[in-house]
């Protein structure tokens, strides 16, 4: 089974980064989602894009492993660029390939737009790279806190979520179990036709939901029996706490934001 | 709770059924289980054992008949309480693995609680030393064989200090190096904090080493007693359906044959025991 898959893309590691609470981390990535639509200018973008890299950086994880990680989004970031060019007409003809006009509108705009969708994506797997999945569950479980008083059951989304990260690899092998066990029977889910394999899955899947059902009871009745009656009065042994180093790190993504705004056009 | 009295557990005619239209899963059932001993609850598959442990700590109520644990009924009002006192382990190590991580898995029990955060930590690494998984503490379940599964989830119940641990068929998906484990780890438990221990079963061999037997067949009690006497009466045990163990089946064997053997051994060392006795009379 493959272990990379398992913890998601976490990598550890002691970086600054990595040791920031996961809120932080999720609210800076908010804002600058948020942020990033507004640079407007050359030094606006070059400011975001200097500060993601050295952000990158910080996190001491290999180029090569945040590079893998971008691989599915390239294909869709080049698109991007693609349909700029063919859709936009703005500014003066700079070239013609193949007879079809390049309006060095559609460059600057299929280019800035790339970088921000690049941008974006970088920010984001940097939290999932330098922050492990019960890291973001607790964080999330603390961030929508405040939503309880509209009844929305965030101690329970919480637990699901977490209780999902935890069933994921057990699933996982016993999906092989199973496959390996149906293909003992001839069952082939790796050539044919479309709809031969879609047939192959059903008696994967079927005996999976099964079993999952089972455990599920199974394991309701255990938290149960352990004294599980809801988030009322429940203490938590993860804590998550703001440092220096939070503060630190909002000052900093201030100042960033500040000039970005400074530079713009 | 208060301890009320020195039965751990008291089944007073108690009658249960799944749903109101089913046929009854357990009838009549009175037994009494005495406190700081190991007691055995054996019979075949569907005779109401996990029934009767659910019972015991509230997971079901009874139908008719009550049921206390050290002197307290368990009911709605008391479920809580009683909780904390019957600690239960079950079957399958991967579905009673809360947690994302060895830690987390025993935290679950504490946190349910409303322990302080600190103390947290100090029961966690006692009771993980106590079943000697505390090098694992940071492992995530996959991580795990079949019996350290197991080992955590009794640590995760004994982190809260219950006076009564019931097995439910907790080793019978473990290989046999496993489930050597387990017993020892619970063995080592019940002397340290003076535990009344259920062993519930369909393994014959865990039964020799308990104090006292109970014996299951469709939803009654079909005997109880001592592991001696009630292998000394093998129509009775066979008649249940159940195994004996292979060197009381030897005994007998050989009583059958005109040695007169004085005790029925239940165990190697008991057998020689026994044989040399015998040889030194004749
Ligand atoms: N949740 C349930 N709903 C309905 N019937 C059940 C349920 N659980 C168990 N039973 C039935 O109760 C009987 C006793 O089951 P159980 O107590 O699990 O026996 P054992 O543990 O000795 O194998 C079985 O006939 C079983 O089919
Ligand atoms: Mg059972």
């Amino acid at each position: 089974m493959n272990s990379a898959f398992i913890i998601g893309q976490y990598i550890p590691g002691e970086s600054f980064i990595h040791r920031l609470d996961p809120r932080t981390k999720i609210s800076l990535i908010f804002f600058f989602v948020i942020f990033v639509f507004f640079a407007n200018s050359v030094l606006s973008y070059a400011l975001l894009t200097i500060f993601s890299f050295l952000v990158a950086l910080s996190t001491k994880i290999k180029p090569s492993f945040i590079i893998k990680g971008l691989t599915p989004v390239w294909f869709l970031i080049i698109f991007t660029f693609t349909i700029h060019l063919i859709v936009t007409q703005e500014g003066e003809v700079l070239y013609r390939i193949l007879g079809f006009p390049i309006y060095s509108g559609a460059l600057i705009q299929g280019f800035s737009i790339s970088l921000r969708f690049f941008l974006l994506i970088l920010f984001t797997s940097l939290l999932t790279l330098t922050t492990t999945p019960i890291e973001i569950t607790d964080a999330i479980e603390s961030l929508l806190n405040p939503l309880k008083k509209i009844r929305l059951p965030v101690h329970e989304l919480a637990l699901m979520m977490s209780i999902s990260l935890r069933f994921i690899p057990t699933l996982m092998q016993e999906t092989d179990k199973i496959s390996k066990a149906q293909a003992s029977r001839g069952v082939d889910f790796r050539s044919g036709s479309l709809k031969s394999r879609v047939e192959a899955v059903i008696p994967l899947l079927v005996p999976l939901f099964i079993s999952a059902f089972k455990r599920a009871e199974e394991l309701a009745m255990a938290m149960e029996a352990r004294g599980y009656r809801g988030g009322e009065g429940r203490t938590k042994l993860r804590e998550l706490k703001i440092r220096k180093l939070d503060y630190l790190a909002m000052i900093l993504f201030s100042l960033v934001i500040a000039g970005m705004f400074l530079l713009r056009k | 709770m208060k301890y009320m009295n020195n039965y751990a557990v008291e089944f007073n005619n108690v009658s249960f059924r799944y749903h109101e239209d089913e046929p009854w899963i357990l009838k009549d059932v009175s037994f009494k289980i005495e406190a700081n001993k190991t007691t055995a609850i054996i019979g075949h598959n569907g005779s109401g054992k996990s029934t009767i442990a659910k019972l015991m700590n509230g997971l079901l109520l009874p139908e008719h008949g009550q049921i206390y644990i050290y002197g307290t009924r368990v009911e709605e009002e008391s479920i809580w309480d009683i909780r904390r006192e019957v600690g239960m382990v079950f079957q399958n190590p991967d579905n009673q693995f809360v947690g994302t991580t060895v830690k987390d898995d025993v935290a679950f029990g504490l946190e349910n609680r409303g322990i302080p955060r600190l103390d947290m930590q100090k029961r966690i690494d006692e009771t993980l030393k106590a079943v000697g998984m505390i090098d694992y503490l940071l492992h995530e379940p996959y991580r795990l064989s079949g019996g350290q599964k197991q080992r955590v989830a009794i640590a995760s119940v004994m982190a809260i200090t219950p006076s009564i641990l019931i097995l439910d068929e907790a080793t019978s998906m473990l290989d046999p190096l496993g489930r050597k484990e387990i017993l020892e780890t619970v063995q080592h438990l019940r002397k340290k904090d003076n535990l009344s221990l259920i062993m519930i079963s369909h393994e014959v061999n865990e039964m020799i080493k308990a104090d006292y037997v109970i014996v299951m067949e469709d939803g009654k009690v079909s005997i109880e007693g001592t592991p001696k006497t009630i292998f000394s009466s093998e129509d009775r045990v066979k008649e249940v359906g159940l195994d004996i163990p292979l060197v009381t089946e030897f005994a007998l064997s050989l009583k059958r044959h005109g040695m007169e053997l004085e005790s029925n051994p239940l165990t190697h060392e008991e057998l020689l025991e026994t044989l040399w006795t015998y040889h030194l009379k004749t």
